[in-house]
């Protein structure tokens, strides 16, 4: 298992340090708006690019790159977003509050409710109740998340008037108006996420019900509600709960449409903004970020398999995911 | 005997065991079904997927043919008609679609405004009186027809238009030509250039009525000396003068020559005449003046076709990459699958972003976006086929044909291929929905900009509505209906042929 683990971790960093090569020769390849100013400022512009370093050869660039990522975290700074030359990282510091709470929200809404419907479809399965809750994964699924964004948008903010339709502006993370006011994208967010965990737990609860350990279970006595709470629904987490495990991790990455529609200052947000004025040390850092995220929440959730089933083994050859 | 040596027996040797004799158990009692009709007869039991097939070729085809037969284009606008509400001509005899709105609590003011207009105000369901600060103010709910409510508009025409335009009027018996306001009697400031108040109003703008409650007229007048020396002209429809001896003006002659009327005319008559047909919009007009139907079905139609050549190129990458790694497997596939793995945690919408800030601008928007699904796309059907051929590779029928002396290229293409090809082309046919969805996520982020004169997307008229998401919904209501349907429908296609092309169902129906 360490070794496994300790192989999945040094992957990962050539994986993020391959991509991260990737996007620094590409980024640094495109037209820099800050250095190549209009307007026949040659002498001025011939300066900033020595001063920027910008006239070394690439490679040296990125070595210098790479220098400062490691011994300092210092991602760059920003050079088109307000306030100009701030450290990329403390920028993005500043709006991961607002992606949190969003996304902590929508699971705290998605996860119990994900797991309470699938179990319940599991218990009636092939009845009406389990026939609806279908229908219902189905539509939630398939609707991508901005459609539910303006629904809730138009009927429980604008119509009912429940809930403010845009978040509050602020950093009082935790007062009552700002977790009122992000409860609409929290909602939005969550509708997917709800469905997912609902199809998986319904259909790894209708399996392990249907086992013969269960029928061993109900042999040696076992109420069917005993065999199915100490049984069937342990069996049934076993890969619920990596699952959920990777969506906490994703959290981090937020939805940028969702972050838009709701105007929500949050790291997507900063990801759109950065793109549409240039900023690309900001682009970079919150390229990497994403790219980070996805592979933590990939490798945490293979592993965390290992810690809750014993059942499984892992390190020999390959693993078998596709 | 050693097992290399088999190769040197002389061929000579070998006799045939039986040749002539009768073989019993070739002939099947039953006529054979192939894997493909196999699949299809799997597929049409399951109605749900059947259904929503038939949806996305609803889709699909009204993609297609409402650009082509429809009487507007993307670059057709009219800023007049702006967020003019959904109307059908059939359907409005039934009172729904009809074009119209609610407004409620509208003020006197507005309400004098709308109700001089003709055809504006469809209905007023209720009036109410609020006194606040010792005042006392009337608001209503009315129905208001979104296209009757553009009203009046000041026309420039040259001469032989006016004339045309006066022609048809005879002919047809409608009237295009108001006459003209007299904008020294407009009292209210906020009126001034309004062509819409034709009627006596206090400073306010509240209208001042006659005895009757009908609206008092503050027509321009002219008295028969300055009809041939003024610069302007009157023409009365019905040639009568007034009370006080004087005519009501409706053209002035704005140029010197004479050649350049300004015309008051009722719009909603206007845009028949020049376009001979009634001013509609089945799905309703956006912000722009655009007809959303045609812009849907162009944007879709964009979308399709992207989606489309994304899955088929993906398809083919994918193909080739796994059958590659799954048929030599070992060393290769080592490789190949670190490659993959790599490329597989670059988030998409980085890659497509830095693609579309590089190539947007050297190859086309279209070009660059494509390239950017491409790029990571068919990793996915690269896995599967990879899956597939290592599931097929070890059975015993390609271990016949290997014995048989059949090449790589035969065992692939003969043998394993075809029965791998349904799962495969299933997961190709779902990317198209990911590529529906991620093109009109990048737009709508303006990440993307799909939106020219002649082209627009899905994405980009579902930003466009968010802005008036309180007020006119139906801007955004057809494009996130037509996205969600998509979505729904080509989730459920998909579920129906995965499940009709995997073999461990067949024949669990009976």
């Amino acid at each position: 298992m360490p070794k496994y683990i300790a192989k999945r971790i040094c992957l990962m960093f050539v994986s993020f340090f391959v991509i991260m090569t990737i996007y620094f020769v590409l980024v640094r390849l495109l037209p820099n708006p800050n250095v190549e100013v209009q307007g026949g400022y040659a002498q001025q512009v011939a300066e900033m690019r020595e001063a920027w370093g910008y006239n070394k050869p690439i490679m040296v660039q990125y070595g210098i790159f790479l220098k400062r990522v490691f011994t300092e975290f210092n991602w760059g700074v920003t050079t088109a977003i307000a306030p100009k030359y701030t450290s990329v990282i403390s920028i993005i510091g500043q709006k991961l509050p607002a992606t949190l709470l969003v996304n902590i929200l929508s699971l705290v809404v998605s996860i119990p409710l994900g797991i309470l419907f699938g179990i319940y479809a599991a218990l009636k399965k092939n009845k009406w109740q389990d026939q609806v809750i279908s229908v219902v994964i189905m539509l939630l699924i398939s609707v991508p998340s901005y459609v539910y964004a303006f629904l809730v948008q138009y009927f429980l903010g604008f119509k009912l008037g429940w809930f403010p339709i845009v978040m509050k502006s602020g950093t009082d993370w935790l007062s009552p108006a700002m977790i009122k006011s992000v409860i609409l994208p929290a909602l939005s967010l969550s509708f997917g996420t709800m469905a997912g965990l609902m199809r998986y737990t319904r259909a790894e609860l209708t399996e392990t019900l249907t086992s013969e350990y269960m029928l061993l279970a109900r042999t040696k006595g076992l109420t069917g509600a005993q065999a199915t709470m100490h049984h069937a629904l342990r069996n049934a987490m076993v890969p619920i709960l990596p699952m959920i495990l990777g969506e906490i991790i994703g959290i981090l990455g937020g939805a940028m449409i969702i972050e838009q529609i709701f105007a929500i200052p949050g790291v997507g947000k900063l990801f759109v903004i950065s793109i549409t004025v240039r900023d690309y040390d900001m682009f970079l850092a919150i390229g990497m970020f994403y790219t980070f995220i996805g592979l933590a929440a990939g490798i945490l959730t293979d592993i965390s398999y290992g810690f809750i089933d014993p059942r499984i083994r892992m390190g020999g050859g390959k693993n078998n995911e596709n | 005997m050693k097992i290399d040596e088999i190769s040197k027996i002389d061929p000579k040797k070998f006799t045939f065991v039986q040749k002539d004799s009768k073989l019993h158990d070739t002939k099947f009692d039953t006529k054979p079904i192939g894997y493909f009709k196999d699949a299809w007869y799997r597929f049409s039991r399951n109605k749900g997927s059947v259904i929503a097939a038939v949806i996305i070729l609803c889709l699909l085809i009204f993609a297609i043919v409402v650009p082509i037969f429809s009487k507007f284009n993307v670059a057709y606008f009219d800023t007049r008609y702006s967020y003019a509400m959904p109307k059908s001509k059939f359907l409005s005899k039934f009172g729904i679609l009809d074009g119209t709105k609610e407004f409620k609590g509208l003020n006197q003011q507005s309400y004098d405004y709308y109700n001089a207009i003709p055809g504006a105000v469809t209905k007023v369901y209720n009036s109410y009186e609020v006194t606040d600060s010792g005042r006392t103010n009337t608001y209503y709910d009315i129905r208001m027809d979104s296209y009757a409510k553009v009203g009046f508009a000041t026309l420039t025409l040259t001469k032989d238009e006016y004339e045309k335009l006066v022609a048809y009027e005879k002919e047809t018996g409608t009237q295009v030509v108001y006459p003209i306001v007299d904008k020294k009697k407009i009292s209210s400031p906020s009126y001034e250039t309004d062509v819409n108040v034709w009627y006596k109003h206090d400073t306010k703008g509240k209208a001042k009525l006659d005895d009757n409650g009908n609206y008092i007229n503050i027509f321009q007048t002219a008295t028969e000396d300055n009809i041939s020396t003024g610069n302007f002209m009157t023409v009365n429809n019905d040639g009568t003068l007034n009370d006080q001896g004087e005519y009501t003006v409706k053209r002035y002659i704005t140029k010197n020559d004479g050649n350049t009327y300004e015309v008051r005319a009722l719009y909603s008559e206007y845009y028949k005449y020049i376009h001979g047909f009634e001013a509609c919009f089945l799905f309703g007009v956006d912000s722009f003046g655009k007809d959303i139907l045609v812009c849907l079905a162009s944007g879709a139609r964009l979308s399709f076709i992207l989606a489309f050549s994304v899955s088929i190129i993906n398809f083919i990458l994918g193909l080739i990459y796994g059958s590659i790694e799954g048929y030599y497997g070992g060393k290769i596939d080592l490789v190949m699958e670190r490659i993959v793995e790599i490329l597989y945690d670059i988030p998409f919408i980085v890659m497509a972003t830095l693609f579309q800030i590089y190539f947007a601008r050297k190859v086309g928007v279209l070009p660059s976006l494509l390239f950017s699904f491409v790029l990571t796309g068919w990793i996915g059907i690269a896995g599967r086929t990879r899956t597939q051929f290592y599931r097929y590779k070890g059975q015993e029928y390609v271990f016949a044909a290997r014995t048989l002396g059949a090449r790589d290229r035969r065992i692939i293409f003969r043998h394993i291929l075809p029965n791998a090809l349904g799962t495969i082309i299933t997961s190709a046919v779902l990317l198209i929905p990911g590529v529906i969805n991620s093109e009109s996520v990048l737009s709508f982020l303006g990440i993307v900009s799909l939106q020219t004169s002649t082209t627009t997307s899905v994405g980009t008229m579902l930003a466009n509505g968010q802005s008036t998401l309180s007020t006119y919904p139906h801007v955004i209501f057809f494009p996130a209906l037509f996205i969600s349907l998509l979505m729904i429908c080509f989730n459920m296609f998909g579920n129906g042929l995965r499940d009709a092309f995997n073999p461990s169902l067949r024949g669990s129906e009976g």
